[in-house]
């Protein structure tokens, strides 16, 4: 008898009660099976959807104002002013002072990346085949610590020297062209420029996949007829979540439009949210269950153990020692039954893992169990199997021994 | 096995009774229409070292007095000094430690824990009170266990046990933290007449090898008559005492 007299007795109490303690411990392993499985499948999916969905743009872009009409006389003096106002065509609009935004984004808190871009529509053109496609002047170290260029390379070299491009792999068999091909892009202005195909890309979307063109910056910038400006300014944060906050104060600090990829994919995110609301609804329940469970079969257990009780009374045991033996026990069956619960997760997500494969033979997803749910889970449910146990560990304190004793 | 140095200056004189009652009263359903007073005001003292039988026919309330002297129950009104200390006023917190430290029950169906071994029975006063068993508590508990003939039962559980065994078993655990008196509701009452005349005996050696002061309920005059002296209780009232 070592670990304290609340604890001893708790144990052999569930020992004793064998079959009873059994299924509670099942039950409770299931509850902790069916939470654990849910939470590490829809973290997995959510992670999944989230890589792909910031696996091709940035967490923050700067854009320039837009461009607006400015009419020329206001209504004043009760005169009425009778006018059409038009919105004006977009041109290649620039970031003034872009290094000056650069910097002062990446000095913000949060920001953990920044890269200028300058980009436009353009078309592709090889022989009588022509695309539009978006061209991106980057610099390729800048623009590869946002979204990972050098990842999606699936042949050539990731190079964007002058007179070199890289180019969507769909892009690249629409036009006919293959790695070291020349191909010829052309702006609206007709400004004009060959480039080699250094290397090709699969940013893991087939449209994307379909328009995509980077060239260096400076190449753009001529072709956009932009010298030394750029069109967008790019941002990674550490906490993408956080994406939408700073975003704002980067706006009000900046004075351009910083619109977060939170803003651009809103129905993705709260697409998600409603994700995250059913699997807590799915948790609290399951919680309240096993809370349930536990506290039935302590209240059987407190009127099955009257006369023990009573007899450990007349001993010398006070009110606070029997109720710690019945929350011991509360704790016990939580704890044990969320360690099997654990070990089940873990066996049905290396069933999903092994047995559901998407198309390409491939896990659809990656799914773990991680060592924060792995440690918060039991703790959740031994102070779940605690709390359940308030009630019956009440009436055994009450309990009159001499009473007890009697029956 | 003895733990003077629990007792207090006051109770370590000889002179002053373990238990003293004046004038108790028990009722029970107090203040409602069916309250029935079992306790018509009962005056007694059992001394150190005493060995006491309590006797008296159904219903006369043995077991409510025995309840009351063992802390379990509060009495109505009244006085009762344990110790040479009143009890009257103590609340169950109190009560508990004083149970604890002073007191050991034997019961009719020698309630023992079924869950725990004979010796884990033994051990649970130290248990309840220390929260661990040290070597020397341990060596103490089967020394005991010794004495009353069970050393080879130790490990067993209650229910692969006698009747009379368990009986002993009980007195061993009621004996394992050297209270100095033992009270015992019928203890063998369950048992056959030879396991029963062991178990008297194995009380009366422990009472005068340890001067622990037994105090038992019995309806065996046979038994009773074997005491140092006998209370007999009628219809809530201390009959008259037999020498």
């Amino acid at each position: 008898m070592g670990p304290g007299f609340a604890f001893t007795v708790a144990l052999r109490f569930l020992r004793e009660g064998r079959m009873q303690t059994l299924l509670i411990i099942v039950g409770v392993a299931v509850g902790v099976a069916v939470v654990s499985y849910i939470s590490a499948l829809i973290e997995g999916l959510q992670a999944n959807t989230l890589r792909r969905t910031l696996g091709t743009q940035a967490h923050l872009v700067v854009q320039p104002p837009e461009q607006r009409a400015q009419p020329s006389l206001d209504a004043a003096g009760g005169a009425a002013v009778l006018r059409e106002v038009q919105a004006r065509a977009q041109r290649p609009r620039t970031i003034d002072n872009w290094r000056a935004v650069q910097q002062a984004l990446a000095d913000a808190p949060g920001v953990v990346a920044v890269t200028a871009l300058a980009s436009g529509s353009m078309l592709a053109v090889r022989g009588e085949a022509s695309r539009s496609v978006t061209l991106a002047g980057i610099d390729l170290d800048g623009y590869d610590r946002i979204v990972s260029l050098r990842g999606s390379l699936t042949r050539g070299v990731a190079r964007v020297a002058p007179g070199e491009a890289l180019v969507g792999e769909q892009l690249a068999s629409d036009l006919g062209v293959g790695l070291g091909d020349r191909f010829v892009v052309r702006s609206g202005d007709e400004a004009v420029e060959t480039f080699r195909i250094a290397g090709l890309l699969d940013l893991g979307n087939r449209e994307i996949n379909r328009r995509s063109v980077f060239v260096g910056r400076g190449a753009a910038q001529s072709l956009l007829g932009i010298p030394g400006g750029v069109t967008q300014v790019w941002a990674k944060v550490s906490d993408p979540f956080a994406a939408e906050g700073i975003a704002e104060r980067a706006s009000r600090q900046l004075e351009l439009q910083v619109e977060s990829w939170m803003a651009t994919n809103a129905q993705l995110l709260s697409a998600l949210n409603a994700q995250n609301v059913s699997t807590s609804l799915v948790r609290l329940f399951t919680a309240l269950v096993v809370v349930l469970g536990i506290a039935s079969v302590l209240v059987v257990s407190v009127v099955h153990k009257r006369k023990e009780i009573g007899i450990l009374r007349a001993m010398g045991a006070t009110r606070a020692q029997m109720t710690r033996v019945f929350l011991a026990q509360g704790a016990l069956v939580g704890l044990s039954g969320s360690i099997l619960g654990m070990l089940l997760a873990v066996l049905l997500l290396w069933g999903f893992s092994t047995f559901v494969r998407g198309s390409d033979g491939l896990p659809l997803f990656v799914v773990t169990l991680g060592w924060d749910l792995a440690l918060k889970v039991p703790l959740v449910a031994t102070l779940a199997g605690m709390i359940a146990a308030v009630a019956p560990a009440r009436s055994a304190a009450r309990l009159d021994p001499a009473q007890a004793i009697r029956l | 096995m003895h733990a003077p140095a629990r007792l207090d200056a006051a109770a370590a004189s000889a002179a002053t009774p373990l238990v003293e009652l004046r004038g108790v009263r028990k009722t029970y359903g107090l203040g409602t229409a069916v309250a029935t007073e079992v306790l018509h005001g009962v005056d007694l003292s059992v001394a150190r070292g005493e060995f006491v039988a309590l006797i008296g026919p159904s219903g006369s309330g043995k077991s409510t007095l025995l309840n009351i002297i063992g802390l379990l129950e509060t009495m109505s009104s009244g006085e009762y000094r344990l110790l040479g200390q009143p009890v009257g006023e103590l609340g169950d917190a109190e009560l508990t430690r004083r149970r604890g430290d002073t007191l050991g029950f034997v019961f009719q169906f020698h309630h023992l824990l079924p869950a725990f071994s004979a010796l884990e029975n033994v051990l649970m006063p130290e248990l309840i009170r220390g929260g661990r068993v040290g070597d020397a508590a341990r060596a103490r508990a089967m020394a005991l266990l010794e004495k009353v003939g069970l050393a080879a039962a130790a490990h067993k559980r209650p229910a692969e046990l006698s009747g009379g065994m368990q009986q002993r078993v009980a007195i061993a655990r009621a004996l394992a933290h050297g209270c100095p008196l033992v009270l015992a509701d019928e203890p063998t009452g369950n048992l056959d007449t030879h396991s029963a005349d062991e178990v008297f005996a194995l009380m009366r050696r422990m009472n005068v090898e340890a001067r622990t002061a037994f105090l038992i309920v019995t309806h065996d005059p046979r038994l009773a008559a074997r005491c140092d002296r006998v209370i007999e209780l009628v219809d809530g009232l201390v009959a008259n005492r037999v020498p």
